[in-house]
């Protein structure tokens, strides 16, 4: 070996023994090495591999279970992928995950698809209700109320200007300029979508003409990537109007919803509250909790816009070890604590004590 | 950065001493004295109670038309029309650095305020609202671009070596260098995709793991290390390899021996700056790669976090609060940054501390 | 190597440099294999969603009808980006070239280098969070000046995020490329045809205009088409500047934008599934295929450029 090649090659050998050094240690918040090494001393915590996958709106709840979960059972992993619900569920069929996020129930077919899969009955239960607000950001107004009619007005594009009859009418008391109404949408699919439009349609009394779909199907208005684009996009203009969840408004300008004679804001109280007006979908077994919202609701006190995404699990696993894996982690999520946690980590509106209690014998069953 | 154009075009103030000769000609220091006017115009302006972005553009239009102007009535319109392309050329070059400006300072100033040790230490595994770090995503980044490097440095050294030694002109190296370059220009997101159709062939759909965002970074690697390991092995003068074969050696060991050796330092520097081409790449990686907030060293399964993917997604779906997440995606810009730039810089002093003598 | 022809001479030399040769060829056919691969797996892939029924997809229409304001988007964009990186991609190497005094230019063109560095990511937040707020107020002073012009009709965007901020970005990734080309080219115009020109008694501008620009005139349209095939492939900046809803039209001011492939791959990849996942990457090859041929013109003028100057 000549001269030259030794004066490169010794820093790149450096360089690389630097790497090996610093690969010794896992990062400085994990727990490495211990993955069911000890599962067998400690009796009551869990062990082992929990992956789901589904929707991206539960993402950041997901998180804080996964970190309440994991906490406690140190030697539980739990993954899941964010693919979107659609995807969720065809690979909680195809049975490449244990469990599935979903921000729609599943559809009949899909329903058969599922047993099949579990060989058995399946559990669906929701676990995530989370207001959708509509924010907005207008120099000189702090509160502004909406009836369903002119939301659907402003995001159809019927009403353009905040000065607009249509808006002052319900807000006699705002200073509203004559700025342009630049409304803000979701550019990529999303649950949120699918909820705001289908609020819309039930509510709008025919000023929205979308219907209700997933991704965004009027052709106008801005359009922005994610959550957190159409909150940027609302902040950086004046006149914009955006819907997004709750808990990512900022110090955003959010509306109140006409509902029935009153004007509600989305707390999180009022959001879980339209689960109990909602109605359960009607033939499907006892371990499935499928709601359609009442978005037509008019008592005072709820809030209609909300995105309720569900946990779908089988009821019996093959492999029992994983069963008692799904069910304690549902078991977590569905407490009061693992609510508390994701009101705390993704801004979500716990779901009422009822429903708790409802749901937790059908998570007992799981094994 | 003076505007001040050398002699040879001022005027032709070397060139005799007949008065006939003498042109008139503005003054030498034109150019200096037109940056510091055209400054003093933008503060004017400023203090009248413009904007930054148009005084700055109404200091500019003034100097524009006033400069060719005077010179026109001095100099003649040839001369005006030399500076009026001096003033637009060199301000293009300012305009230019602007956004250069802007998103270094941009970074530095939103990505500095998360540097400290855990940032560096910490993965996102359990960790909601502030704290953690990147150390996940740059295992991730570090482990891909391995992966990447190891399949593409061999394949690519060897098609240039027959680009060089054995394709000579034939047809065949006429139709790879072509098509090299062609790939070149192959769109990230395609590279991801085509990572993607190939290992749902295997894998099946929803496929994701470092090693498919490796493969997709090496089709983009690729081309990029052919060229320039092909521009080093032509550099290498002939006289050596004839040298080495009337010493009876065979081709292959005066091509590992004598070429390569030779030619080294410019490998090793093109290398380097693929590198840095494939590393920022975000787009495949969000295809084939997804995220994941844990630490994982395998990259034949499952998600992987990597720099750019974490910012994009930090910026994306950033949680409640989102202002930890944000501030973490900047930080993991600038250091996607700082590191692209290091290898930038490598990639450069090795060139320049063993290119030849009397080279550059 | 081979002239002698007798075969019992060194029979062990010539196998290593077959097996050498051998895998030098064989790296060389990879790279074709590779580039055919990507090709055939993205139709293989792709074809389902072609094929797709308008009900078993997300966009709820045939292929063509998803794909065509796509492809109408990304040209565009890339037309944008052109128009406003080729004149000061020119300026900026000519001022590096001829301009900038020796010492510094090699430094000076480090830090145009420098604009390739940055990731894509960055671009887009930059776009996103401080350009598009700062382009507002033009956007507003084109609407009310220039509105009856289409490119400029409005209602001009309150945010920001529109086409042509989406351009701007584009436009400042591609600088590099196309600086970088021209620069090239500028500096290989033959040294005696710039002094014999200024030794007529042309200025500077005179002599580049005579000299320089021909000489560099294929080079010129080559690193331009170059930058148009980068621009169009461009994703994550796009994805996260613009305001998109996949419409047709001219207007850049707006926030009714039509969107473009890549962008719209990157956006709606992660929560595709099934068919939709299809008709993603068949709009892929559609890019590959433009972005292919695009590519495939710009080598072809600069590569025959570069024979032709091997004649002076």
């Amino acid at each position: 070996m000549n001269r030259t090649i030794k004066r490169v090659v010794a820093p790149a050998g450096a360089a690389l023994m630097l790497a090996a050094a610093l690969s010794a240690c896992g990062a400085g918040n994990e727990d490495t090495g211990s993955a069911g090494s000890d599962a067998s001393s400690s009796g009551e915590s869990l062990s082992g591999t929990l992956s789901g996958a589904g929707a991206s709106s539960q993402e950041a709840a997901v998180s804080a279970w996964q970190q309440g979960f994991q906490s406690a059972n140190p030697d539980v992993t739990v993954n899941y992928d964010p693919v979107g619900s659609g995807g969720g569920r065809e690979q909680f069929i195809a049975g490449g995950i244990d469990f599935a996020g979903s921000d729609a129930y599943l559809e009949d077919d899909e329903l058969t698809g599922a047993k099949d899969r579990c060989g058995g009955n399946i559990v669906e239960v929701p676990t995530y209700v989370s207001p959708i607000a509509v924010i907005y950001n207008l120099e000189g107004v702090d509160e502004l109320n909406l009836t369903p009619a002119v939301v659907g007005d402003i995001f159809e594009g019927t009403v353009t200007t905040w000065d607009d009859p249509k808006i002052a009418a319900d807000n006699p008391d705002a200073d509203l300029p004559n700025t342009a109404i630049t409304p803000v949408h979701r550019s990529d699919d999303s649950g949120t979508t699918e909820n705001f439009t289908d609020y819309l349609d039930q509510t709008s009394g025919g000023t929205w003409s979308g219907g209700a779909i997933q991704t965004w199907p009027i052709q106008g208005g801005e359009g922005a990537e994610g959550t957190s684009g159409v909150v940027s996009a609302v902040q950086g203009g004046d006149g914009t109007i955006g819907y997004a969840d709750a808990s990512q408004a900022g110090d955003l300008g959010v509306a109140k919803i006409g509902v029935g004679d009153a004007f509600v804001e989305p707390t999180a109280d009022a959001a879980a509250a339209v689960l109990d007006e909602s109605t359960q979908v009607e033939g499907r077994d006892a371990g499935d909790i499928a709601f359609t919202v009442n978005r037509t609701t008019t008592e005072s006190g709820v809030y209609p816009i909300v995105l309720v995404s569900y946990m779908i699990a089988c009821e019996k696993y093959e492999d029992a070890a994983q069963g008692e894996l799904v069910k304690g982690f549902l078991t977590y999520v569905s407490s009061q604590e693992g609510q508390e946690a994701a009101a705390k980590g993704a801004g979500s509106a716990p779901i009422s004590e009822d429903l708790e209690a409802t749901i937790r014998p059908i998570v007992e069953k799981i094994s | 950065m003076s505007v001040d154009t050398s002699p040879r075009t001022t005027g032709p103030s070397g060139l005799g001493d007949g008065p006939s000769l003498k042109q008139p000609s503005l003054p030498r220091r034109t150019g200096t004295f037109t940056a510091v006017a055209a400054v003093l115009l933008a503060l004017g302006f400023r203090a009248l109670g413009f904007g930054w972005v148009p005084a700055v553009f109404l200091a500019w239009l003034v100097v524009v038309i006033v400069v060719p102007l005077w010179s026109t009535s001095v100099e003649g319109s040839r001369k005006a029309i030399d500076r009026l392309v001096t003033i637009l050329v060199t301000s293009a070059f300012a305009l230019a650095m602007v956004p250069l400006a802007q998103i270094m300072y941009t970074v530095v100033s939103n990505g500095a305020s998360v540097m400290g040790i855990d940032f560096f230490t910490f993965s996102m595994r359990n960790v909601i609202g502030e704290g953690g770090g990147i150390y996940h995503a740059i295992w991730g980044t570090l482990l891909i671009t391995l992966a990447t490097t190891v399949m593409s440095v061999p394949i690519g050294v060897f098609t240039a070596i027959y680009l060089v030694e054995y394709g000579a002109n034939n047809r065949l190296s006429g139709w790879i260098r072509f098509l090299v370059d062609v790939m070149t220009g192959i769109p990230s997101i395609v590279a991801g995709l085509f990572a993607y159709a190939l290992f749902v062939v295997f894998f099946g759909p929803g496929v994701r793991m470092g090693f498919a965002g490796a493969v997709a970074l090496a089709v983009l690697m690729i081309p990029v290390v052919v060229r320039s390991v092909e521009e080093m092995l032509k550099l290498v003068p002939n006289e050596l390899r004839e040298a080495s074969y009337a010493l009876g050696v065979p081709k292959w060991r005066t091509i590992v021996k004598v070429v390569l050796p030779t030619a080294l330092a410019g490998i090793v520097t093109g290398v380097t700056l693929a590198i840095a081409r494939v590393i920022g790449e975000t787009a495949p990686l969000l295809i084939t790669v997804g995220v994941s907030d844990s630490v994982n060293f395998n990259i034949f399964d499952g998600r992987m976090a990597t720099l750019p993917v974490f910012a994009f997604n930090s910026i994306q779906s950033p949680g409640f609060p989102p202002g930890p997440s944000i501030d973490r995606a900047w930080g993991a810009a600038l250091v996607l940054m700082i590191i692209v730039m290091l290898l930038n810089l490598v990639a450069r002093l090795v060139s320049y501390v063993f290119s030849p003598k009397g080279e550059r | 190597m081979s002239q002698t022809t007798s075969k019992s001479e060194r029979p062990v030399v010539r196998r290593g440099d077959r097996i050498f040769a051998g895998i030098s060829t064989g790296a060389g056919i990879l790279i074709l294999v590779i580039l055919a691969g990507v090709a055939v797996f993205l139709t293989i892939q792709g074809i389902p969603g072609i094929a797709a029924a308008p009900d078993e997809v997300k966009s709820g229409t045939s292929f063509a009808r998803f794909v065509g304001p796509l492809v109408f988007g990304t040209l565009y964009a890339a037309l944008v980006a052109l128009i406003i990186a080729l004149p000061l991609a020119i300026a900026v190497a000519l001022f590096i070239s001829h301009y900038a005094p020796r010492r510094v230019a090699q430094v000076l063109g480090y830090l145009i280098d420098l604009l390739a560095a940055v990731p894509s990511v960055v671009y887009g937040l930059w776009g996103r969070e401080v350009l598009a707020g700062q382009l507002v107020p033009a956007y507003r002073w084109l609407d009310e000046n220039l509105g009856f012009l289409p490119f400029f009709a409005g209602p001009f965007s309150a945010t920001g995020r529109t086409f042509f901020t989406a351009g701007v970005v584009l436009a400042v990734m591609i600088l590099p490329i196309i600086t970088a080309i021209t620069r090239e080219i500028f500096l290989q115009t033959p040294r005696l045809h710039e002094e014999a020109a200024l030794a007529l008694g042309a200025t500077r501008w005179e002599m580049i205009r005579m000299t320089v620009l021909p000489y560099a005139r294929s080079g010129i349209v080559g690193g331009a088409m170059l930058g148009l095939g980068r621009a169009l492939g461009e994703t994550m900046a796009v994805a996260m500047v613009l305001s998109a809803s996949g419409v047709v039209t001219f207007n850049l001011i707006s926030s009714t934008n039509p969107s473009t492939i890549p962008a719209n791959i990157a956006l709606q990849f992660k929560e595709s599934s099934g068919l939709t996942i299809n008709a993603l990457i068949a709009s892929g090859l559609v890019l590959f295929i433009i972005t292919f041929a695009v590519n495939f013109a710009a080598r072809w003028v600069v590569n025959r450029r570069r024979e032709f100057s091997g004649a002076n």
